[in-house]
Formats: C-alpha cells, sequence, structure tokens
C-alpha cells in the first residue's frame, strides 16, 4: 500500500529525515518510535503534505500513485488521513458542517453518494460512539475549547467519518489520561481492516498496550536504526532510548524489512 | 483647495431646506424652526468633512459633496407592496413588529404592529411633534447636541419622518421591533437623499430588541442615506440592538448611533455592515451611570472598491461600568476599511472592565484596513485591553482543513466563514444569524450549510 523510498526532507533548511525506508501493506499496523528530534513527526507530516517541509529526494508510492505529486487534499481524498499531534482549532465553522463537507469531498471524489446534513447527522451519531462523543461536541466549533482528550478522540472521530485506507496517528496518545487513552485505542482497533493499514507514531510504549503493532521501527537521527516486531517495543521501555545511540550511523537493520 | 471647494458644495442643498421650511413652517414648533436653521447654518459653513480632519482623514466623502442628492420631503409613491417586493426584507421573528420606512418616510401601510403590546409608543416623528405627551421628549433629544459633522446638522435640518418609539417601564418585548429602512434609488440623474431620525426610549427595567435595517430592491440603485438614532436606556433596562447595514452597492451610507447609558443599564450592540459602495458609522455609547454594561460589536464585510469605516466612542464616566467591544472586518478586492475606536476612561471611573478587539482579514493584496484603537485611561483602578490585528488566512489552520480533503479555495472561504460566525453567531434573532449566513457565503461563492 505504502511504499517510502530514500526519503530526505527538510524544514527551513535542515535536513531532517535523512533517507527512509519502509514499507506498509495491507492490514498491518506499523509503530514509529524514537527518541524526541529523531524526525517521527515530520515522517507523518511529510506523508500528510505539510508545506513547511521539503522534499529533498526519495519518492513515496501509495497504492502505486506518486503520493509527494499529490495536495494535501488529494491526499486525503486517496484515502491518507494523519491525525494530528496537535489539533487545530477552527473558531466558527461547527465539527458537523466540517466533517459533512470533508465527507462530502471525498464521496465526490469517488463517485459515492454525497449527505445532506440530516442524513450526515445520522452517520455521525453512529461514528460518534466509536470514540464515546456527545452530539453536543458536534455543533461546537472545530476543536475550539476542546481539552485535549476530547481533541484527540475528535481525530479519530473524523478518521472514522473519512474511512481512509492509511491512517497515520502522530502522538495520538500524548496527553491523554489513562480513560481517554483506552477510548482513542478502541476506535483505532475497530476501525482497523485487512485492507486498511495504520502508522502510530508515538514516543512511549503505552499506546502499543492498547494497540498491537506487527512491525515496531526505532527512528533516530533521520533514520530508521532498528526494526523488529512488538517486542521490541517492550524492549525500548525497559532500556529507553539511549542504547540505541551506539547503532546510531550505521543504520544496521535487524528484522526482515516489514512485508 | 478640497476644503474650499466641499464648503460650496452645500448650495444644492439650501433650495431643499427653503422648500422644506416653506413647507412645513406652519405645522412645526418654532422651537423646532429654530434649531433647523442653526443645524443648517452650520452645515453650510462647515460643509461635508472633508480628509484634513483627523476624524475623516480615511474617508474621503467627495463623491457625496459633488452627487447630485435630492432631499426627500414628502411620501412618494413606491413600488413596494405589503406582501409582494417587501418580503424578503422582512425577519420572521418580527413580522408583525415591524416599522418601514421609504427612503426615510414612515409608511403605515407597510408596516405591522400587532405583536407589539398596546403600551408600547411606536409613531412617526412628524406625529410625536404634534403630541403634547411627547413633544417635550423629543424636543430634548433633538436639541441634544449630536455630533459636530455637516452630516449630523444636515440631518438636523432636513429631517421629515422617522420614528418616535418608548418602551414603557417594566415591559419584556417578546417580538424583536424591526425598523427597516428601505432606499430605492432613483434611475434618473437626481438620486434621492434620506434623512430618517428615530428615537428610542427604553423605560426602567424594560427590555426589547431592536433590529435596524438598510435595504434596497435593487443592488445598483444610487440614493444617499444619513440616519441618526438615539437611544437612551434607563436604570435597569435592557436593549439589543442590531444594525443590518445591507444598503444596495450603488449608495452611500452615513450613520451616527447614540446610547446614553443609565444605571445598571445594559445596551448590546452589533452593527453589520455589508452593502454600498461608501459607508460610514459612527457610534457613541456614553455610560453617564454606575453600574452600566454594554457590548459593542460588530461585522464588516468589503470587497471592489467598496469603503467602510466605523468610528467608535465608548465613554466611561462613571465607576463600575463594562464595555465590551468585538470588531472584525473581512476585505477583499480593493476595498478599504477604517476602524477608529476610542474607549475613554474619564477620572474617578473606578472599577472600570473596559475591552476592545479589532480584527481584520485581508483576502487580496489590493485591501486595505487603517485601524486605530485608542485608550484613554484617567482613572487609576480599571481593568483595559485592547489590540487590533490585520492578517491573513492562518496556513496551519488551512492544511487541517485541506488534510481532511477538502480543496484550497473551499478551506480559504471554510476559515473565512468562520471568522465572520463569531460576530454572527452571537446575534439572538435567528431570521439574521441565518440571512448574514447566506451573505457571507453568497460573498463567498461557496455553499454549505449554516450552523447546525
Amino acid at each position: 500500500m505504502l511504499e517510502i523510498r530514500n526519503l530526505h526532507a527538510s524544514v527551513d533548511g535542515n535536513e531532517i529525515l535523512k533517507g527512509i525506508n519502509l514499507k506498509v501493506n495491507k492490514g498491518e499496523v506499523h509503530a514509529i518510535m524514537g527518541p524526541n528530534g529523531s524526525g517521527k513527526s515530520t515522517l507523518a507530516k511529510v506523508l500528510a503534505g505539510h508545506p513547511s517541509y521539503e522534499v529533498t529526494a526519495g519518492e513515496v508510492l501509495f497504492d502505486g500513485k506518486n503520493l509527494l505529486e499529490m495536495t494535501p487534499d488529494e491526499r486525503a481524498r486517496e484515502g491518507v488521513f494523519m491525525a494530528f499531534q496537535y489539533p487545530v482549532e477552527i473558531p466558527g465553522v461547527s465539527n458537523a458542517q466540517f466533517l459533512r463537507l470533508a465527507y462530502n469531498e471525498k464521496q465526490k471524489h469517488l463517485g459515492a453518494e454525497e449527505l445532506d446534513p440530516l442524513e450526515f447527522k445520522d452517520l455521525l451519531k453512529e461514528k460518534a460512539k466509536l470514540v464515546e462523543m456527545e452530539a453536543s461536541f458536534m455543533s461546537r466549533s472545530v476543536n475550539e475549547g476542546f481539552s485535549g482528550g476530547e481533541k484527540k478522540r475528535n481525530e479519530i472521530l473524523q478518521m472514522a467519518v473519512l474511512d481512509p485506507k492509511l491512517s497515520v496517528l502522530d502522538e495520538t496518545d500524548s496527553g491523554l489520561d489513562i480513560d481517554a487513552l483506552r477510548i482513542v485505542a478502541e476506535g483505532v482497533n475497530k476501525l482497523h481492516d485487512p485492507n486498511k493499514a495504520v502508522i502510530l507514531v508515538t514516543h512511549y510504549q503505552r499506546l502499543l498496550n492498547y494497540i498491537t503493532p506487527d512491525f515496531v521501527h526505532v527512528l533516530s537521527g533521520g533514520r530508521i536504526v532498528k526494526e523488529g516486531g512488538k517486542e521490541l517495543a517492550l524492549e525500548l521501555e525497559e532500556k529507553g532510548y539511549d542504547w540505541l545511540k551506539s547503532a546510531n550511523g550505521k543504520s544496521a537493520t535487524v528484522a526482515p524489512q516489514a512485508g | 483647495m478640497m476644503s474650499t471647494e466641499l464648503v460650496k458644495e452645500p448650495n444644492r442643498y439650501e433650495e431643499a431646506f427653503r422648500q422644506a421650511t416653506q413647507g412645513r413652517a406652519a405645522d412645526e414648533p418654532t422651537w423646532l424652526q429654530s434649531l433647523r436653521e442653526n443645524s443648517f447654518e452650520q452645515f453650510e459653513q462647515a460643509g461635508f468633512p472633508n480628509v484634513k480632519q483627523e476624524e475623516w482623514k480615511y474617508t474621503n466623502v467627495t463623491s457625496i459633496a459633488k452627487a447630485s442628492f435630492v432631499p426627500v420631503l414628502t411620501s412618494n409613491g413606491t413600488a413596494l407592496s405589503k406582501d409582494g417586493g417587501l418580503t424578503r426584507f422582512i425577519y420572521e421573528e418580527a413580522r408583525h413588529s415591524r416599522l418601514v420606512f421609504v427612503n426615510g418616510m414612515f409608511r403605515e401601510e407597510l408596516s405591522s404592529r400587532s405583536a407589539l403590546p398596546d403600551n408600547v409608543v411606536a409613531m412617526d416623528l412628524r406625529e410625536a411633534l404634534r403630541s403634547s405627551e411627547y413633544e417635550a421628549t423629543v424636543r430634548e433629544y433633538l436639541e441634544h447636541p449630536v455630533l459636530a459633522n455637516g452630516f449630523a446638522a444636515l440631518n438636523t435640518a432636513l429631517f421629515t419622518s422617522g420614528l418616535f418609539l418608548k418602551i414603557p417601564r417594566g415591559i419584556t418585548l417578546d417580538a424583536p421591533i424591526h425598523l427597516l429602512f428601505i432606499g430605492e434609488g432613483a434611475a434618473e440623474n437626481s438620486p434621492p437623499a434620506a434623512f430618517p431620525r428615530v428615537m428610542v426610549v427604553a423605560e426602567e427595567n424594560s427590555s426589547a430588541t431592536i433590529i435596524e435595517s438598510y435595504a434596497s430592491p435593487k443592488d445598483d440603485g444610487v440614493y444617499l442615506t444619513n440616519a441618526i438614532v438615539d437611544l437612551s436606556l434607563a436604570d435597569g433596562a435592557r436593549l439589543q440592538h442590531y444594525k443590518i447595514q445591507r444598503e444596495s452597492m450603488g449608495a452611500f451610507h452615513v450613520a451616527t448611533t447614540r446610547a446614553e447609558l443609565g444605571p445598571k443599564s445594559s445596551y448590546n450592540s452589533t452593527a453589520i455592515n455589508f452593502g454600498a459602495t461608501l459607508s460610514r458609522h459612527d457610534i457613541h455609547v456614553q455610560m453617564d451611570h454606575e453600574g452600566a454594561e454594554c457590548s459593542v460589536d460588530g461585522l464588516y464585510m468589503v470587497d471592489g472598491s467598496q469603503h467602510t469605516d466605523t468610528h467608535s466612542v465608548i465613554d466611561h464616566r462613571q465607576p463600575h461600568c463594562t464595555s465590551h467591544q468585538l470588531y472584525k472586518g473581512i476585505l477583499d478586492g480593493k476595498s478599504r476599511a477604517v476602524f477608529n475606536g476610542k474607549v475613554f476612561v474619564r477620572h474617578g471611573a473606578q472599577q472600570t472592565d473596559a475591552r476592545q478587539t479589532n480584527k481584520n482579514l485581508l483576502l487580496s493584496t489590493g485591501a486595505r484596513v487603517d485601524t486605530k484603537p485608542q485608550l484613554e485611561i484617567f482613572a487609576d483602578d480599571v481593568k483595559c485591553t485592547h489590540g487590533a490585528a490585520v492578517g491573513q488566512i492562518d496556513e496551519e489552520e488551512k492544511f487541517y482543513l485541506e488534510s481532511r480533503g477538502i480543496n484550497p479555495a473551499l478551506a480559504r472561504n471554510m476559515l473565512t466563514y468562520g471568522f465572520a460566525e463569531e460576530v454572527i453567531e452571537k446575534i439572538g434573532v435567528e431570521s439574521i444569524r441565518r440571512e448574514l449566513d447566506a451573505a457571507v457565503l453568497n460573498r463567498l461563492h461557496v455553499q454549505f450549510e449554516g450552523v447546525s
């Protein structure tokens, strides 16, 4: 589904990603872990097409198409979704308006049926149950005045409505208490199926107690320095990231490439 | 050069003034006749304001001075009928509490007041001037010195009709009162000039909503509206005031709002400026008594070569008063906006809470805003903030929408809509919210449902 080859990216002239290679197949859950400043969030933003990040080398194929040539909205309509680490507040635009518009843009793209406000309300009600969000959230401005946990739940609600093929969750666990973490994780698990893929970007292992990854990749200094199965996350939890620093630079790949 | 040139322009109004004086001499009390004469003299001396005057620095009204406007002194026929052309200007909530004016002249036959309690006084100002009961009150208002500028002086000299509205003590009105001002432009070379004059007396502990809207059946009709609205709030009175300016795109709109707040009274004003080729709104809120509070909000949205100017004065003269002000502007094309907001906190006005914000969104490189929030504080125990911002669409917000599959143009429009909503969503009359939502979206050429 997704193939990243030798991806280099920089922001304001500083190279952050220095040659990422990653392959994600349908049905898989990948975790990208790494210390602060390793480039994890940059990778997520580059996949979503954030304008501040410049891709200087490499390529990304999504279902065989050149993802990097697409604008952010085209990527979304093709089925790429990024849950933001810091969801943005949009004053004056209600959650329901925003979601219906986004939903209909995608339906239009797929040649599928668009929904009017009433029809959409029913769909939204159904999806909101998944993240235990009350109806009152739908008429409130997007993320405005939401708590940290509410914002993250709102991201997963958007994911549920847009039904993406590939979901990239950028530090979705950060700032969540244990109940919110459980709700968010259960939401992600329920949305997952053999035709979809998930990339979890996270600093800590705790999210992986709820969502079991098939593969774990450790990013450091803009490169993947270690790869393995879910047990690698536990090892990181135990040892921290410092022991990887010796491996850094060698970019030793001990585990087989995903897929 | 410009100022001398402008001073000469009033000559055109001289004839109208002479005509008007002859027409109503028998009808009007002598105090009013001399007031009108003094006002007209003032106008002749000062002329229309010019850009050398600080308060008119960014707003050039030469086009008004040079146009051959003909003051409307009598009711002419109108193309509007009660069921026909009027319908689209009527707010459902005020269907039977509406007072309609055409080119400044009150029209009983287009109005409907069945939803108003009997003890609410709503009469043509001409009638109030002839009434032994209200003449003294009207006189007090009219003799109260208005803004020292040519427009205000001209209104006092030439107003023929208008409204006297009294909301009696302790009364809470359920239906909003809608003052609907229709501008019917003339096709020929002498466009009409309307001079409506309104007085609102909100007695002790009364509560009401007043909608003051300006509209035109034709999008390009040329005319001038030069209005003065005076509001006085007695002890504990509450007034919601919505001024909706959607004049024709060929029209000129100059208006003054003056509110005097009694003890513990509450005045909430929202002024919308969408229409007119040139508009200027002066709003003065005077807080002469303790414990009064006001919110003075506004939204202007202009495009093309439109020009809109808001001058606001909020005057804290006594302790324990609160004023909150939020004005937002959206500018596209080569439009221009001016916001000048003065907040005075006078000597001894302790415990004042005053907040003022002006935010502008520029959608094009050709648009321009001149904003000047001004806070002058002469008391030491106060809480005051003010700020102004001029900016473009926020890129992070835009990316967020795009990352959900919304195309860049639509994302921009949604954010612009959201920017306007902060003012619109606070409006307490649903039909107005819906109208403004639609107007904003129409201006942005997009369609999506309003607030759900």
